[in-house]
């Protein structure tokens, strides 16, 4: 379904590029040994080479390198195996250098692809420009002293990945499903833990809009450093609704890159383009072109992990599953891991009925995390089995699965402690049958004369008498024989 | 003992050995000289406590049989090369009282190799000039004198201009020297010394100022080709903390004297004649080609096509390249800083103090050179050229084993022959800079004496890599020219 926003003059759809900066996974920084842990006290984790000091010099840590080329590989991208290192030139005081080394005409990934899953259950295919290696900048901290700003040099160094898209998206919640999909797979990838909050993905969206039906693109703003997806949204959003009343009102969008205010839920102007900084790119003489071969590029490959997108397609191939279901358990590799866990050998459908049901509705309610689970998948396998053998009926499964998020125990171990084990005993139940049938003579006879939906009643009386505890099935069957005869 | 200073690094490291003086007695012989030539200003810090700390650990190494390839020997650090706790300036203000916490590549093997260090030599701001009076710290004077006037004080040539006159005065046996566009081999040829730019990526820049990244390399300075080819030794090698340093073992380049230059083929590039080049600088390098004849080897006029392009190809990259080498110094952790009301006026204010008129003009057509709407026709097309002269450098590799030129178009010039042109300054290197374009290696070594009692360098260019070549052929010029004229009071 389009996006489609409508004008005074007409209806508009908007274009969206995004620019993420997404931290690569390494333990050591991208051109020197210092260490890149988050949250360290700060200008603990910087070299001599991080700090610019007089005669240093970069020397590139392959890890980054491999886990760019790892990730290139998750976009089904071009790995450009030779990659030129350029340097972009800017003062700022939390640039040491006074240039920031990345990569410019030549990156290390060309173009690829990212496939959004649409709510719906389709799918659309968003274009990848490139991905290419940077280093990062420091922090400064504006904050602490009335007229002094601090620095902070721990990030100045590490490495990023800029993953840039084409201008595919078309929504703010195609921006959105982007932004997910990529966290998911760089985090399959493990190149990125992709989290937003803690800063180690950030986003530029460049957006612009047209009149429906337009194919030229108009003059785009790149709102900078959004930090949470949602925000993104908001921001691409806010933006839209500018330019076309910007256009609607007979004036013209200038290029300039603009901040969004989330508390304002607006974007405001950073710098136009005649005060855009000229960065003076050339190549960075300190490093020779990085230059890979393509065995290495094999030996990544060979190695790559089974991706969202693939795994989405086994689960519909393999367990039957539908794409949507199949979309949002493959989102997040451990939570495609827990269904796994618990389909193995059992119905997958129940499984996938269950993970998707209760089992995420006790992670909301308990504000826990699939990594450290209320009810661990074994458990909820055992759940399962205990369906399957009659042990439990599906209503007296929900009461133990309530129960194993309440206490952490196993199902097997609170049906013997609550005595939850279902009835199967003919002659309990049709004890229980009987006593009902005999307090409610009247409503028996409503039942013979026609008005068979009574039966329904019947059965929750017998229930209840059983505490739950007789098996359904048998219920219905004793007692449509007992009453219709 | 006074004769001490006038031995080569190859005859003190023979009778160190023979245990006929100590590292300490040479030492001390070497600051005594370094004190009575202060005037010349080639050092912009002298370290004699550290000095003659470091000779007597030499001592003991020896005793120990311990002593490494340069053990004992006195020489002096171009100030571009960090010295752990030592100030290191680059020559410049803004630089000024800064002490590394860590040592260069270089210096740092030159002290494992056990050489004695006395102090921090004087230089062209960032290496930038051919007089060495760009210099914070004030000009270098040159030892040399004219006979026709000699009172008139002399520039040593630049930029390794300290270490050129340091050599040449006997304050110590050999100096570390860096060379971009010529600023070994230049300062060497005005002060009567040997110096070699080794190939590009055979020293570590690690801790090394940087001006021109794609340019810059270290090499010795010293008053022999052996003692050049015993400090390369010490100075080269593979170093994993610079990217640009090649992979290779370094050879053994004082086994490389051999003498033997027979059948070898000597270019000798018709380009390397301008207009105005003296003519003794010609007669000089005429009489270098027939001592080459004399020992053998055929001389072979060889064409170097690009050349005239060389000068102005240089003053694009290599400026470009310093404008962003020196965006560091920005006044924010450590050199000087001017405050300002904002961040931009700081940066202005501590650049415009810390950086004098030469380093702010190349910064400035760097700057240029880089920016947009102009990188294509200026750094792009500078780059392109100057792959045509590396190209004309490897094809006339394909005949000839070395190549002969004339090391800088005059001999040395006045201290206050004030010239306000730059360009001309920048001509002092037009034999040089092709060279360094190149990334190949060259020796200037003193050929021959002006009319008016100053030296006159020729300079051997070789393949890269191949040094060892240069070395033999510079070792048979070297007994051929029998230079033993020395600077007044030496």
């Amino acid at each position: 379904m389009a996006y489609i926003i409508q004008g005074e003059t007409g209806d508009w759809e908007i274009v969206i590029g995004l620019e993420v900066h997404a931290q690569v996974i390494s333990k050591a920084k991208l051109f020197s040994g210092a260490a890149t842990e988050f949250g360290a006290e700060p200008n603990t984790q910087v070299s001599f080479v991080d700090a610019a000091m007089p005669g240093m010099l970069p020397v590139i840590n392959e890890i980054c390198v491999e886990q760019a080329v790892r990730t290139g590989l998750g976009l089904r991208a071009k790995i450009n195996l030779t990659s030129v290192f350029a340097r972009k030139n800017y003062f700022y005081a939390d640039l040491p250098q006074g240039y920031q080394i990345s990569q410019f005409d030549q990156p290390i990934v060309g173009e690829g692809e990212l496939i959004l899953d649409l709510p719906d259950g389709s799918t659309r295919t968003v274009g990848i420009e490139r991905l290419h290696l940077e280093q990062d900048a420091g922090k400064s901290i504006h904050d602490m002293h009335p007229s002094k700003s601090f620095i902070d040099l721990n990030r100045s160094g590490v490495a990023l990945m800029e993953i840039v898209s084409k201008p595919d998206l078309r929504s703010p919640e195609e921006a959105g499903l982007y932004l997910t999909k990529l966290r998911s797979i760089l985090r399959y990838l493990g190149t990125c833990d992709g989290n937003m909050q803690e800063g180690s993905m950030r986003c530029d969206a460049n957006v612009s809009v047209r009149p429906v039906g337009a194919t030229e693109l108009r003059t785009r703003c790149e709102i900078k450093n959004v930090n949470s997806i949602r925000f993104v949204q908001q921001a691409i959003e806010y933006e839209a609704r500018r330019h076309i009343d910007v256009y609607e009102s007979g004036g013209t969008i200038r290029q300039e890159t603009r901040l969004f205010d989330s508390g304002k839920c607006e974007t405001r102007s950073m710098r136009s383009k005649e005060h855009a900084h000229d960065y003076r790119y050339f190549p960075d003489p300190d490093l020779l072109p990085l230059v890979i071969e393509q065995s290495f590029v094999d030996g990544i490959e060979a190695g790559l992990p089974e991706l969202p997108d693939d795994k989405k397609a086994r689960f519909m191939a393999e367990y039957g599953l539908n794409a949507y279901d199949a979309g949002v358990l493959v989102a997040e590799r451990i939570s495609a891991d827990f269904f796994e866990t618990v389909a193995k050998g059992r119905d997958a459908k129940i499984a996938c009925n269950w993970v998707m049901g209760d089992f995420f509705a006790a992670l909301n309610a308990t504000g826990k995390t699939i990594e450290n689970p209320p009810v661990s998948a074994a458990d909820l396998g055992a759940l399962i089995d205990l369906i399957k053998d009659g042990t439990l009926s599906g209503r007296l499964a929900k009461d133990v699965f309530a129960l194993m998020v309440e206490t952490g125990k196993a199902p097997a171990v609170l049906v013997e402690e609550k005595g939850l084990r279902q009835v199967t005993d003919t002659g309990a139940i049709e004890a229980a049958i009987d006593a009902v049938i005999a307090a409610n003579p009247d409503k028996v006879q409503q039942v013979r004369d026609g008005k068979t939906t009574l039966l329904g009643w019947f059965v929750g009386q017998v229930m209840k008498s059983t505490q739950g505890k007789a098996n359904p099935a048998m219920v219905n069957e004793m007692l449509s024989k007992k009453v219709l005869g | 003992m006074t004769n001490l200073t006038n031995l080569t690094l190859a005859e003190a490291r023979d009778k160190l050995a023979k245990g006929e003086f100590t590292a300490v007695e040479l030492t001390q012989a070497h600051l005594k000289a370094m004190e009575a030539k202060r005037a010349l200003n080639a050092f912009i810090i002298e370290t004699p406590e550290l000095a003659l700390e470091e000779a007597k650990a030499s001592d003991l190494r020896r005793q120990a049989g311990t002593a490494g390839a340069m053990d004992g020997l006195p020489i002096g650090i171009k100030d571009l090369f960090c010295t752990k706790g030592v100030q290191t300036t680059a020559a410049s203000h803004i630089l000024e009282g800064f002490k590394p916490q860590y040592e260069s590549t270089v210096s740092g093997k030159l002290k494992q190799a056990g050489a004695v260090s006395l102090g921090k030599l004087n230089l062209d701001e960032f290496a930038m000039g051919s007089s060495n009076k760009t210099s914070y710290f004030g000009a270098v004077e040159n030892p040399w004198k004219r006979t026709s006037d000699p009172k008139a004080k002399l520039v040593p040539g630049g930029s390794s201009g300290g270490s050129a006159a340091a050599v040449a005065a006997r304050m110590v046996m050999a100096a570390t020297g860096t060379d971009t566009g010529g600023s070994i081999r230049q300062p060497a040829a005005f002060c009567g010394i040997t110096g070699i730019k080794p190939t590009y990526g055979r020293c570590s820049r690690w801790g090394v100022v940087a001006f021109a990244s794609s340019l810059d390399q270290a090499g010795p300075m010293a008053r022999s080709v052996r003692d050049c080819a015993i400090m390369l030794g010490a100075m080269a090698g593979f170093d994993p903390k610079d990217s640009t340093s090649v992979n290779m073992a370094a050879p053994d380049f004082e086994k490389a004297l051999t003498g033997d230059i027979r059948g070898l083929k000597v270019g000798i590039p018709r380009e390397y004649r301008p207009d105005g080049l003296s003519d003794e600088v010609t007669q000089v390098w005429e009489r270098g080609i027939e001592w080459l004849k004399a020992a053998g080897a055929t001389p072979v006029e060889i064409s170097l096509p690009h050349t005239k392009y060389a000068l102005a190809t240089y003053y694009i990259i290599a400026p470009a390249e310093c404008s962003s080498n020196l965006a560091r110094y920005d006044g924010l952790r450590y050199g000087l800083r001017v405050p300002g009301k904002t961040l931009d006026e700081m940066y202005a204010k501590t650049r415009a103090a810390g950086f004098g008129a030469e380093v702010r003009r190349r910064i400035l057509v760097g700057t240029y050179v880089l920016s947009a709407g102009y990188y294509d026709a200026y750094y792009a097309k500078a780059q392109k050229v100057r792959r045509l002269i590396a190209e004309d450098f490897r094809k006339a590799f394909e005949t000839v084993d070395v190549i002969l030129t004339p090391t800088a178009p005059t001999a040395a010039f006045g201290l206050d022959e004030t010239n306000d042109d730059p360009v001309t300054m920048w001509l002092n290197d037009v034999f040089t800079i092709p060279t360094s374009m190149a990334g190949l290696p060259g020796l200037s070594l003193p050929a021959g004496l002006s009319a008016d009692g100053l030296p006159l360098g020729l300079q051997l260019i070789g393949r890269p890599f191949d040094e060892e070549t240069v070395f033999k052929v510079a070792g048979v010029m070297e007994s051929a020219a029998n230079f033993t004229a020395v600077p007044e009071g030496v």
